[in-house]
């Protein structure tokens, strides 16, 4: 637990103090007079309001949504599965920008809804909401689903055996086993859209707020250091008590489970009713994340002379002309693998060892603990981004210019996927089976390796996945401490979108479908080391 | 946890932080803070040759290194933050429209560049002490789309008066003052030609005939424009850009067109002029001043508008073709005291908020 915490203490705790504290005492004496003023703000409350109603749509929503997704990819077989799983992580990684460019093209005026039913969803919430499905289906997917494919089905069986419905089996022996995870998922996707930003600004217009917007206009805009100070306070109290409900809700619910390889679980659907839950997830796939990405591919080939390869060939030949603006695509995504592997990497530490420590201990202080490691998600980038530069500036930690900032920054994200993918996992490990095998004389470490790490190496390998995935698309605080020789996939594409011309826009374009492309390779790679692996086992 | 697993963890964490460590090192050792380089502290839309670089290395013996973050104002309010442990020597890229807060932050040291006096001086805002070196100026203008006014047979606005007519109605997208820089300028023009009360009542005018708003320059130049190449799929024919989106809009094209498929509303401009300046506290200030000596060289600011698409501030760099065929010289754009929009600014972005959205 030590290491975590000093990590959390050092990269997190220490740079966010010393921004809301630089904002909060003034000529060295506290202004907690602010505090009560931006509180009280009508406009702070506008604020709040709407940023929690639309938290709490946009999680039902993607719940409603992706859950028969999650149970689709973890019950049946299909050709494609393994494919059609890294697409949909691939919203996850897309800037923003792009990603909500991409919806305004469908959803916007004359976008495809607008030219089949004259029906405009821009600046309007139900784009925001649908947005926000598009972005975390993969969280729900993924984590809710990873768990899934390893219930054992017989249990289930065993219940409709002995004459429960087939409704009332699954109340009585899933839904419980599930439980935990839903709410691990329903939790990043409530912190997700609770600290929403590109998606606000692009498709609510300038007319909605967020908190998270609001402190980046005041932090990055304004330079409002008082005001942004108090306004992170409030996200962290709003934040922290989610974290709350949430441990009060799921503490009793967490149990030990039958944990079987997902291999063996998954079968081709059989029946009427299974295929048509097949298709039908597959339908919302196809319309809800499939057409935004193939509209922004669809772009990036569509040049001034018809299709074609124009803006990729313009990618390479911009870089040789040697403007210092210009990074060629081979290098950015040289980088954003190299930074990506590197957070990758500290978040497995960081958060494995968390999660670990979180399955052996119970009481206050590790729930605390607990909630303590989620807060990054619900902080906003800039604040984080602001934070390292004024609080990582001198010795022992000088990190003004370290290209270690980045992966450092982009491991905050991704620990609390990591501890949230894996707890539920490590804690549905049979106790008894590490006593018989301590029994038995193994030491803990081989206790470790022969019972812990094959029944949790899938959940480990679904939280390598989301954290690297994380660190690919990371971009609110990467854009603040990258070297702009060193440019990630997005700081890249961000570029190219804010220059004027049709070359720019299609280099962007290009570029964004090539993040696309390195993000679902690697998935299928991370997901191809896995199958390989729990072979042996 | 057991003890053994942890001290297995621990080593591999440490282990792989070390690692980092030693990879930074590597890297850093050669871009470091050695007084052989000198840092350039900018915004993310900074470019230049990389040629050009070069040739200062070979003039002064000083590498430069670049460090970026965020757009324009995150990266001056970046600047202000670290003032006293500054980011690198030399910064550029605060504008007019920030000056102020960045003077009075005490960010610079004064250093009076080589070439001053080759610039105008309606572009020395800091005349009396020369803290800051303007190196370009450019100008927010309202940009209309030549094949739709050409096909309704409508002439295009001219004027900042001519948007508010009935001819024009539901045409415009704009910026929001409050988070975009080219929505600010828009704004700012219009105080600056309507004076401090009457902004409002032609905003109000602006918001009857249909003014849209969109929260980036991204959004309204892509998405919502109808004359950009890029995007091209917007509805609305006038939008809030820059002098010099039209010459962008063909410098890629590989027959050149006879005229931009975009013009600018000459009455309708606002005038940004971008500054550079010695960072207080600088490691290497012999190398920041001759690096600011070379942000004002012949050479560097020749290459200044096909990087960042702005104009050179020295009145005899000489413009490249596509600027002077393709391009518009604004005469008569609208200015304000650097010091008066650092009064205003807060309380008028306030006001055309509650106006305007």
């Amino acid at each position: 637990m030590a290491v975590p915490l000093a990590f959390f203490a050092v990269f997190f705790a220490y740079p966010v103090a010393a921004i809301v504290t630089r904002g909060l005492r003034v000529g060295g004496r506290w202004r907690f007079g602010r505090i009560a003023e931006v509180v009280t703000d009508p406009a702070t409350l506008d604020v709040l309001w709407f940023t929690c109603w639309q938290a709490v749509a946009s999680t039902a929503l993607t719940l409603a949504v992706a859950l028969p997704g999650a149970y689709v990819f973890a019950r049946f077989d299909f050709p494609g599965k393994g494919l059609l799983r890294a697409v949909v992580t691939v919203p996850f990684v897309l800037p923003t920008v792009v990603a909500g460019s991409a919806f305004l093209a469908l959803l916007g005026r004359g976008g495809l809804l607008d030219e089949l039913w004259g029906m405009r969803l821009d600046t309007s919430v139900w784009a925001i909401l649908l947005a926000h499905v598009f972005f975390n289906y993969a969280v729900v997917v993924r984590s809710v689903g990873g768990l899934w494919a390893q219930l054992d089905p017989r249990q289930e069986e065993a219940a409709r055996v002995l004459g429960a419905s087939r409704l009332s089996a699954w109340r009585r022996v899933t839904l419980p086993a599930l439980a935990p995870a839903v709410a691990a998922a329903a939790l990043m996707v409530f912190l997700f859209t609770f600290t929403s930003f590109g998606v606000i600004q692009i498709l609510g217009g300038p007319r909605y707020a967020t908190l998270e917007v609001a402190i980046y206009r005041e932090t990055a805009q304004l330079l409002d250091l008082p005001t942004a100070a108090v306004l992170t306070l409030v996200q962290f109290a709003a934040v922290a008590a989610v974290l709350a409900l949430h441990a009060w809700t799921v503490r009793r619910r967490e149990s030990a489970l039958r944990i079987v390889d997902p291999g063996r679980t998954a079968r081709r659907p059989s029946g009427p009713a299974q295929w048509a839950l097949l298709w039908g997830v597959l339908a919302v796939v196809a319309l809800l994340i499939v057409t935004p990405l193939a509209v922004l591919v669809e772009r990036s080939l569509n040049g001034p002379d018809g299709y074609g390869f124009t803006y990729y060939e313009a990618l390479k030949s911009a870089a040789d002309s040697g403007g210092t603006f210009f990074v060629a695509p081979m290098e950015a995504i040289g980088n954003s693998l190299r930074y990506a592997a590197v957070a990758t990497v500290f978040a497995l530490a960081v958060g494995g060892l968390a999660a670990a420590a979180l399955t052996r201990k119970a009481g206050r202080l590790v729930r605390g603990f607990d909630a303590l490691l989620m807060l990054p998600l619900g902080t906003s980038a800039v604040t984080v981004g602001f934070g390292f530069l004024i609080a990582l500036d001198e010795p022992p930690l000088d990190l003004r210019a370290s290209w270690v900032l980045v992966p450092l920054a982009q491991a905050l994200v991704g620990v609390p996927f990591v501890v949230r993918t894996m707890l539920p996992v490590l804690r549905a490990v049979d106790h008894r089976l590490r006593e018989a095998a301590a029994v038995l004389g193994a030491s803990p470490w081989r206790v470790w390796r022969e019972v812990d790490l094959p029944l949790v190496g899938r959940a480990v390998a679904v939280a390598a996945g989301f954290a690297f995935a994380v660190s690919l698309g990371e971009f609110g605080a990467t854009v603040f401490i990258a070297r702009p020789d060193q440019p990630t996939l997005p700081v890249a594409i961000a570029r190219f979108l804010g220059r004027a011309g049709q070359l720019s826009y299609g280099q962007a374009m290009a570029l964004s479908t090539i993040l696309m492309l390195v993000c679902a390779g690697s998935l299928l790679a991370l997901e191809r080391i896995r199958t390989d692996r729990s072979g042996e086992f | 946890m057991n003890s053994q697993l942890r001290r297995a963890i621990s080593a591999a964490l440490l282990g792989s932080l070390a690692l980092g460590a030693l990879v930074g090192c590597g890297e850093d050792s050669q871009s470091g803070a050695d007084s052989k380089t000198v840092t350039l502290v900018t915004h993310d839309s900074f470019a230049a040759s990389k040629a050009v670089l070069k040739e200062f290395t070979k003039e002064t013996g000083y590498k430069v290194r670049v460090q970026a973050g965020g757009d324009a104002g995150a990266a001056v309010n970046q600047a202000i933050l670290s003032k006293g442990h500054p980011q690198g020597d030399v910064f550029f890229g605060v504008d007019n429209t920030l000056l102020s807060r960045a003077l009075d932050n005490d960010l610079f040291t004064p250093f009076t560049a080589k070439g001053l006096d080759k610039v105008p001086a309606a572009l020395q805002l800091d005349r009396a002490e020369h803290r800051v070196t303007p190196v370009d100026f450019g100008d927010i203008c309202v940009n209309y789309d030549r094949k739709y006014f050409a096909d309704k047979k409508l002439t295009p606005p001219r004027t900042l008066e001519d948007l508010t007519k009935p001819a024009y109605k539901n045409l415009l997208v704009t910026e929001n003052a409050a988070t975009s820089s080219p929505g600010l300028g828009f704004l700012l023009a219009t105080a600056a030609k309507y004076g401090d009360d009457g902004w409002k009542g032609y905003w109000k005018k602006l918001r009857a005939n249909g003014v849209e708003v969109v929260d980036g320059w991204e959004q309204a130049y892509y998405d919502r424009f109808s004359g950009s190449a890029g995007g091209g799929k917007g509805d609305r024919p006038l939008v809030v850009s820059y002098a010099s989106s039209p010459p962008a809009e063909v410098a890629d094209a590989k027959t050149k067109p006879a005229e931009a498929p975009t013009g600018v509303a000459t009455g309708t401009c606002f005038r940004q002029v971008e500054f550079a300046g010695l960072l207080n506290g600088a490691d290497n200030t012999k190398g920041g001043k001759a690096l600011l000596d070379f942000l004002l060289s012949k050479r560097f600011q020749e290459d200044v508008p096909l990087n960042m698409y702005v104009n050179p501030a020295r009145e005899d760099a000489k413009l490249p073709e596509l600027f002077t065929r393709y391009g518009t010289r604004i005469a008569d754009s609208a200015t304000l005291a650097p010091q008066k929009i650092a009064k205003n600014r807060e309380s008028w972005v306030k006001t055309w908020s509650s106006l305007v959205l």
